[in-house]
């Protein structure tokens, strides 16, 4: 039995009934991180000796009858910005490649707790600014389904590992498509949770309004068993809400017969690859076919979403970025003045996306342009988000293409401007908070995985997935 | 459009040094990026209040309770720079 195929659902049970150990199933993980990460470099920090240890506690708990949850024993990955005793976090930057974290994100301790196994920490853009990795101090990770190509980013080595079946699942951040974007490069489905859902606690920040913590696995299912586990309030994080944790694997159950899903007419704009596009309209069959209604709606707003974004996050980053400093932790050089601890340490550790992105936001919130940038760029936020909140009084989600096209090749988008236009799909969900979820539906003509996107309103994660697990299964029979 | 100088002046409020060839660069790429944010002049936004956070919540607060830091000695043990009397030594700033 080749177990690395199965689904995390699926070895979770043969695992619960004693078929097969954690030690077996880790075992079969770590050979493909050993096989394949060296071309692929989806993997900062393997974590092998770890995995074991933690797969043989898995293995007792079972004996003794004390499995913690559908997680236990599981192999995962931690995208390198989540912070973990056991291994260095380095968020793929130079400032940070030696930082021993002395504490647990709050979504790593609950995974812990409930019995995950760490295979290791994943690669990512430096500090996840980017749509490629290839702004990782690392280097780039690659597609498993095409080398020459990238994995997509930010969270591109976690989509990367679980694609080449390095682990059953992982964590990643979507901060303006740094899940999705990425999950549909690589074949895989991934969950941008709505703002608030998922504790950012212990998660290296990129832009605290917009910043999420979210999973991303072979199947809806599997992420829904993965959301269960790090979904809720977290008192360390003020900006989780206290709303009740649905049990997501049972509602996947429930049929889509009666739901309306509208198919925004903004998303569908020049410049979309054809493969793309024949892929959400088989989604669309699909959907039908599940008797779903589908309706045209509007989105008028939408190509806003871009510049609103790089004038917003650059500026919450330009803050963020401020606690490295060279002094309390991270790469420090050792300077006469403290203005040139500053400096030096910063210049020398922090990568070019990074600095443009600082130089973006400082100017932005800087005195005689707050008003133009910043202030215009908040209320046209406002704009943005109304548009989803009208949307949903009509339908109960949105179908629409992840990205404009599958994976591209490495070098490929070497403007920035360009790269920024990766995520024109994915960012406007960022800045309403609500959520959304890219689902594997196809191939391109090279062969390349094409994902589809579902959004949903804020804390309907159970509807969105449920609506993935449906497409999923579909699409699986179809093939 | 931004200038060479404007440039080097939001890196030095940024705290980072560049190169005369990276103010080259950085100058370049962000008056492209600074165009493509004009767009957004196109938009009516006169009587739209500011978006700043998405969940509504408001006012979280939380008992200020004391409690003890078990992290104390490894945060000191992070740091790059010189340690000492339990304190992190820097450069004279007054």
């Amino acid at each position: 039995m080749n177990l690395t195929s199965l689904s995390l659902a699926e070895l979770s049970e043969l695992f619960r009934s004693g078929k097969v150990t954690s030690h077996e199933i880790t075992e079969a993980f770590l050979k493909n991180v050993e096989k394949k990460n060296p071309v692929l470099n989806a993997f900062v920090t393997p974590t092998p000796d770890l995995a074991r240890e933690m797969a043989d506690a898995a293995d007792s708990r079972r004996k003794n009858k004390e499995l913690r949850s559908p997680l236990d024993g599981m192999p995962i990955a931690l995208k390198d910005v989540v912070c973990t005793r056991e291994a260095r976090t380095t968020a793929s930057s130079k400032i940070l490649e030696h930082f021993q974290s002395p504490y647990d994100a709050e979504v790593w301790q609950r995974l812990k707790k409930a019995g995950a196994v760490l295979v290791g920490k994943t690669n990512t853009d430096e500090f996840t600014m980017g749509a490629s990795t290839e702004h990782s101090a690392f280097g780039v990770t690659r597609n498993p389904h095409d080398t020459t190509r990238v994995a997509g980013g930010s969270s591109g080595g976690s989509t990367a590992a679980v694609a080449a079946e390095c682990c059953t699942g992982a964590l990643g951040t979507d901060t303006g498509g740094s899940i999705r974007q990425p999950s549909h490069f690589c074949g895989v489905t991934g969950l941008k949770v709505s703002y608030g859902r998922v504790s950012r606690w212990g998660t290296i920040p990129m832009a605290s309004s917009l910043d999420t913590v979210g999973p991303i696995a072979k199947t809806p299912e599997d992420c829904a068993l993965i959301l269960q586990v790090i979904a809720g309030k977290d008192k360390k994080d003020s900006t989780t809400v206290d709303k009740p944790v649905p049990d997501y694997q049972n509602e996947l159950k429930k049929s889509l017969s009666g739901m309306k899903i509208g198919v925004p007419k903004e998303y569908f704009i020049e410049g979309i690859d054809p493969d793309v596009l024949k892929a959400v309209q088989k989604t669309k069959e699909i959907l039908k076919h599940l008797g779903v209604k589908l309706v045209e709606v509007s989105l008028p707003h939408t190509e806003y979403g871009v510049p609103v974004y790089y004038i917003v996050a650059p500026s919450e980053i330009s803050a963020n970025m401020a606690r490295f400093d060279g002094i309390r932790f991270g790469l420090g050089k050792k300077e006469r003045t403290v203005e040139g601890i500053y400096e030096a340490s910063r210049s020398a550790g922090i990568g070019d996306e990074v600095k443009r992105r600082i130089l973006i936001g400082t100017y932005a919130l800087s005195a005689g342009y707050y008003d133009a940038f910043y202030r215009k760029a908040q209320k046209v936020r406002t704009l943005i988000k109304q548009d989803f909140d009208t949307t949903f009084e009509q339908v109960d989600a949105l179908l629409a293409p992840v990205s404009p096209t599958p994976a591209f090749k490495i070098g490929a988008r070497s403007n920035p401007l360009q790269m920024y236009l990766e995520d024109i799909f994915t960012i406007p969900g960022n800045l309403a908070g609500i959520c959304g979820i890219s689902v594997p539906v196809g191939f391109s003509k090279e062969k390349l995985p094409i994902g589809a996107q579902i959004l949903g309103p804020a804390f309907a994660e159970e509807r969105i997935l449920r609506i993935a697990h449906h497409i999923f299964q579909n699409i699986e029979n179809n093939i | 459009m931004i200038s060479e100088k404007e440039v080097r002046h939001i890196a030095k409020l940024a705290r980072i040094k560049l190169s005369d060839s990276e103010v080259k660069k950085f100058t370049s790429e962000l008056g492209d990026i600074l165009d493509f944010f004009q767009k957004l002049q196109k938009v009516k936004t006169d009587h739209v209040a500011e978006t700043s956070q998405v969940t509504g919540l408001e006012n979280i607060s939380r008992l200020d309770e004391v409690k003890m830091c078990e992290y104390e000695e490894v945060l000191l043990e992070c740091s790059p720079q010189q340690i000492e009397s339990h304190s992190i030594k820097v450069p004279k700033i007054m």
